[in-house]
């Protein structure tokens, strides 16, 4: 009896205490012996797709494609795209490329990789039977439709390691687009059965799966070294395993623990104390996410017009974007100056119009009133809705919270319990209130952030935003070879929707992370995700 | 039927005159307030018993009268610079990481909290003893359909349940939504509880002297079964009350609780949950008022428990 | 007895049909398309949207999908997740984690709140009653995640005694930290019954008549109390034990055991309707069971209890 009171009275004591801690934890470990066959452990999450390049949309399935195979390029540390498969990509109107792949590649099942692997590959992913998620990603290419199986006519082989790409109209982006997963190869035993290729694929990456049955749904995923891959990605390490956890949480606890070298996400609860547990292990850095939220111009007082217009600015102006991200991410995010991202070649800080991105309360309380002298706001309500699954309360809750102390209206969050339910009700036009957007990007370059956003009728532009001026910009920075003068484009187009504020920007994401004693040289990609190729393992 | 018959004629004394009549009469005869009345004198006599009572009273007139006890408003004027702020003289437990009133929230999160709490309750005790009652009395045919019926609700975990309900009926999220969600899927603990344990009572002694006696089974059921059967499903319920409330902040962690502006301690714990290193006191507050509040809900039931078994009552 | 089993299992079929058809009703109804999910922010193309939707039957009326399931399940085929993987290899991936994960779990909240309570119940009213009235009371009035997080933070980052989360392959030393936080919940719910179970007990006669005999309290108090004292108990921690298969959602979460609960409660966010159903399939089948088995514990425990009718 004694000592079971003494157990539980520990128990209790040892719960009364942990609330009053905030201490720094000991990350003593084991370690492990050094050499470069080390594996590594990092955290993912199960991929929720088979593991098909062209059918893997998330990061989770993502960080995986992007470890097993490799495309005509790659994304270097700064977003550089760097020549991986290819040996030439060249164009003379950004319209058709020729593409020359290095000889004598393999994927590790012995099937060659050359022009026939890509083409066919892209053909299978753009094919509507195939349902394959990436699917869009062709569609600039000729012969691609959304509505019927048509096959990609703008695809060529010219010799074994020679292929030409034809678009429908010109895209000087398309070469640094090349390095997505999407455009990724396929073995030709890929293709007698794509079920069982997606649970146990067969890349001509950096790794390869350490068996056939190294993908343990829900617990892990082990990858060793492919010998045969020559790229500029060659491992310094042994291997890595991917370990699937539920919640950030449990990631990072187990990077306190010792039991995780690479962590890419830490969780909200440990925004106030993973520098100080981490010390110079931590990283925060911007990355290539943009957050915002859209008011929808089908919204009573926020149509296309005078009044919206003003609401709009005054509603920008009313949010203390750097309190919030202060206070709320702890410096996890980094308050928005435009609609892309720091970590993008050509953003720019100092665009004409990026004040209305300012908290401004005398200003904002100004154009407040202008609106109303327009039409009378009354008590209407302001909602930002938010799916409450995805750790979103805390921010709209502030944001809701500095509109409401400056403007004096009602504000306040909306939440919808499930993602699937919030993205049903933003797709079909049901949703009444304005909504939490979010854009990672695809590959590293700005129309990325604009196009499929912005452009009359793009296929993301959930807020139906139209205006001629910025889809002719957008179209002229495309057209143009020159990188320069593309950006330039981009930038006077981002203009117009500092104007009209089709979203109202917030705040770029950061990527935050840490690494374990044992391992060192870890970096992030221009994506968020770890070169896992670079880090070594002592 | 003594009046028309010649006593004489009777081998046996006649009824009116028999002393066990008489006996049998208050027994039987007697309202059964009886047992609360004899529990009522015990109750009374007993510093837990005034001590919850003093409680829940407190915490009910804070539930209906909010404005008494806190003039500061629990959600207007928010300043994220105070965010996770220690105590003033005017915001005497300090401030939210949003920056609002901790106390003052505390204080208008008590009706939701404790309206959850009963709603709950009263939802799974009727539905419980209703259920337990009929299944485990009667047995039979109408056990299995009973026990079964339970089962169905039982087999699916509550707290998944409540996801799905509140996610169903995500455009209502209010009180009597969540106590709904909650509660519909979790009775059946309270009626397999009672019906295991008058499995146990209806082959007692006292039972079968009231079947002699010719008393009718429905009586027997509610006169002398139930009462004697239903301590365990106080001490559940009472615990379950606290659980109820509890149970809200868990459907606020997984994301389909009340909505922010409905001020809950279950919603301040879970939004709390995330500064748990960093401002424990945030967390403190509410889970403090709760344990109170859940403390003397048990302490009554224990109390009301005792006072109700007689048996218990003649030992002291 | 055997006629008793036989019918138990009959009625098992309604039960089953009745649980898998409350559950995807309740999947069904739930607003919003699970396929638009997987495409993240971005909208996808609505023809291929169409196609997909074909291929999950989610452009079917509820009833016809309700029934394509569990005629699948019937057939032995449980259908695929959306990541690919059949779902009869998750269900027999994630049921022994849990299972045993449960197990441990009912052993720590029985043993622990069995002695406990006893013992309250013996020294009624004394410190030992009161103090155990307050810890299980902290342990009811915080939140699972609360107690979770704390215990991991303490466990298994400060102390270092336990793995912060589960490994690979669920062994039985990184589950005991979250058995523990399992058991902490209803850990009070069987303090308390035992205790107001043995409170009753020791008034009845025959315990009164043990003390007149003579006989020692070393051995009345196992024999004649505890064993008479058990039925609500064991009652409970039978149903509870149907809680812990896939109530354990949020501890699961915490501590990354890939078992049932976070699986479930991942598949029921989704949307993926064969999974949910079959799941609750398999669930409702192993709780059924225990159920049976405990009813004829009551006979075991309580000679009075009888099911030969």
């Amino acid at each position: 009896m004694k000592i079971r009171r003494l157990g539980i009275g520990a128990i209790a004591l040892a719960a009364a205490s942990a609330l009053a801690l905030s201490g720094c934890a000991s990350g003593s470990s084991d370690t492990p012996t050094g050499s470069s066959s080390a594996v590594i452990t990092a955290n993912g999450s199960e991929p929720q797709n088979p593991l098909i390049p062209t059918n893997t949309n998330e990061t989770g399935g993502g960080r995986i494609i992007d470890s097993l195979f490799a495309g005509l390029e790659y994304y270097d540390a700064t977003g550089a795209p760097q020549l991986d498969v290819a040996e030439s990509i060249d164009t003379d109107d950004s319209q058709t490329f020729t593409i020359k792949i290095k000889p004598d590649l393999t994927f590790t099942n012995g099937d060659p990789v050359d022009a026939q692997s890509f083409v066919d590959a892209w053909q299978y992913g753009a094919l509507l039977s195939n349902e394959q998620l990436n699917s869009y990603f062709f569609e600039d290419i000729e012969g691609f439709s959304y509505d019927e199986d048509s096959p990609l006519t703008g695809l060529k082989v010219v010799d074994p390691t020679t292929f030409t790409v034809t678009l429908k109209e010109p895209r000087a982006d398309f070469p640094l687009r090349l390095g997505y997963s999407a455009f990724y190869p396929l073995p030709k035993s890929a293709y007698d059965d794509m079920d069982a290729f997606g649970q146990a694929p067969i890349g001509n990456g950096p790794y390869k799966l350490a068996s056939d049955d190294a993908w343990q749904h829900n617990e892990k995923i082990d990858l060793v070294v492919n010998d045969e891959y020559t790229g500029g990605r060659k491992p310094a390490n042994g291997g890595v395993t991917f370990v699937f956890y539920a919640s950030q949480d449990a990631a990072y606890a187990d990077l306190l623990g010792g039991n995780l070298d690479v962590l890419d996400a830490v969780p909200d609860s440990a925004f106030g104390t993973y520098e100080s547990d981490l010390g110079d292990r931590a990283v925060n850095q911007p990355s290539a996410v943009f957050q915002s939220f859209t008011i929808p111009e089908r919204l009573a007082h926020f149509g296309n017009d005078e009044e919206g217009k003003l609401r709009r600015a005054a509603l920008s102006m009313a949010i203390n974007r750097d309190e919030i991200t202060d206070v709320i991410f702890q410096g996890t995010r980094t308050p928005a100056s435009d609609f892309t991202s720091p970590v993008i070649d050509g953003w720019s800080d100092s665009l004409e119009g990026a004040d209305v991105l300012k908290y401004n309360p005398d200003e904002a309380k100004k154009l407040w009133a202008q609106a109303d002298a327009i039409s009378p706001w009354g008590d209407t309500k302001f909602q930002i809705a938010y799916n409450s699954d995805g750790g979103h309360q805390g921010w709209v809750d502030a944001v809701s919270n500095s509109i409401k102390n400056t403007l004096g209206i009602d504000a306040s969050g909306a939440p919808y319990p499930t993602f699937a339910e919030q993205r049903t009700a933003i797709t079909d036009r049901t949703i009444q209130t304005a909504f939490r957007t979010g854009w990672q990007a695809d590959y590293p370059g700005l129309f990325n952030f604009l196009g499929p956003l912005y452009a009359t009728n793009a296929s993301s532009n959930d807020g139906d935003y139209s205006n001629p001026d910025f889809d002719a910009l957008l179209q002229a920075g495309s057209s143009t070879t020159d990188t320069a003068e593309a950006n330039d484009d981009f930038q006077k187009a981002q203009e117009i929707l500092l104007k009209d504020l089709p979203a109202i920007p917030l705040w770029y994401s950061n990527v935050t992370g840490g690494s374990s004693e044992s391992v060192s040289n870890v970096e992030f990609g221009w994506n968020s995700v770890p070169l896992y190729y670079a880090v070594t393992k002592s | 039927m003594s009046n028309n018959t010649p006593s004489s004629n009777h081998f046996v004394a006649p009824l009116e005159e028999t002393p066990l009549v008489a006996i049998d009469a208050v027994k039987v005869g007697d309202r059964p307030s009886n047992l609360w009345i004899d529990a009522w004198r015990d109750m009374r006599r007993r510093p837990m018993f005034w001590i919850s009572a003093a409680i829940i009273l407190l915490v009910l007139i804070v539930a209906f009268f909010p404005n008494l006890f806190t003039q500061v408003p629990p959600n207007d004027n928010c300043q994220l610079s105070n965010s996770n702020g220690a105590p003033t003289g005017e915001h005497i437990l300090g401030f939210t990481k949003q920056g609002c009133d901790v106390f003052s929230r505390i204080i208008h999160g008590t009706s939701t909290s404790l309206s959850v709490g009963i709603i709950v309750v009263i939802l799974t005790t009727v539905l419980g003893i209703l259920f337990g009652m009929f299944a485990g009395y009667y047995g039979g045919w109408l056990d299995s359909v009973l026990s079964r019926a339970g089962d169905i609700f039982f087999s699916i975990p509550y707290i998944l349940a409540a996801v799905v309900i509140m996610s169903v009926f995500s455009a209502y999220r209010n009180v009597f939504v969540i106590s709904l969600a909650i509660g519909i899927f979790a009775w059946p603990a309270t009626a397999r509880v009672l019906r295991a344990e008058i499995l146990r009572v209806k082959n007692s002694d006292f039972v079968m002297a009231a079947q002699a006696l010719g008393v009718s089974r429905f009586r027997i059921l509610i006169r002398h079964v139930l009462p004697n059967s239903i301590a365990p499903v106080i001490v559940v319920t009472t615990i379950s009350l606290g659980a109820a409330i509890v149970a809200e902040a868990t459907l606020s962690f997984l994301g389909v609780g009340l909505p922010n502006s409905t001020m809950s301690w279950g919603n301040d714990i879970s939004q709390a949950q995330t500064d748990l290193r960093t401002a424990p006191q945030t967390l403190i507050y509410p889970s403090l008022a709760l344990s109170i509040t859940v403390l003397s809900f048990i302490m009554l039931g224990e109390v009301i428990r005792d006072a109700l078994d007689p048996k218990a009552r003649a030992q002291r | 007895m055997a006629g008793y089993i036989f019918r138990r299992i009959l009625q098992a079929i309604p039960v089953l049909l009745g649980t898998t058809f409350l559950i995807y009703f309740m999947v069904f109804a739930m607003p919003g398309d699970p396929l638009l999910a997987l495409f993240g922010d971005k909208t996808p193309n609505p023809a291929l949207l169409e196609r997909l939707r074909q291929e999950y039957h989610l452009d079917q009326p509820f009833i016809v999908q309700y029934f394509l399931y569990l005629g699948g399940i019937l057939r032995g085929d449980f259908g695929t997740s959306f990541s690919g993987e059949p779902v009869s290899a998750i269900l027999a991936r994630t049921f022994p984690v849990t299972i045993r994960l449960a197990i441990m779990a009912l052993f720590i909240e029985f043993v622990g709140g069995v002695l406990i309570g006893l013992v309250s119940g013996l020294r009624k009213g004394k410190l030992f009653d009161a103090s155990a009235l307050v810890v299980s009371l902290i342990f009811i009035s915080l939140p699972i995640f609360v107690i979770a997080f704390v215990g991991q933070f303490i466990f298994g980052i400060q102390l270092g005694w336990a793995r912060t989360t589960v490994s690979s392959g669920a062994p039985i030393q990184d589950l005991i930290l979250p058995a523990f936080v399992l058991a902490s919940i209803t850990f009070a719910q069987i303090v308390r019954l035992t205790r107001a179970s043995v409170i009753e007990t020791q008034s009845l006669d025959f315990v009164r008549t043990a003390y007149g005999k003579g006989l020692t309290r070393r051995r009345i108090i196992p024999v004649h109390i505890l064993r008479n004292s058990l039925i609500p108990v064991v009652t409970y921690a039978a149903t509870d034990f149907g809680v812990l298969l896939v109530g354990a959602t949020v501890t699961e979460g915490i501590f990354n055991v890939p078992g049932v609960g976070r699986t479930l409660y991942q598949a029921i966010i989704r949307g993926e309707g064969p999974t949910v159903v079959s799941f609750v399939t398999v669930m409702v089948l192993i709780y059924l069971v225990v159920n049976l088995v405990v009813d004829l514990l009551y006979g075991l425990l309580d000679p009075r209890i009888r099911y030969v009718k």
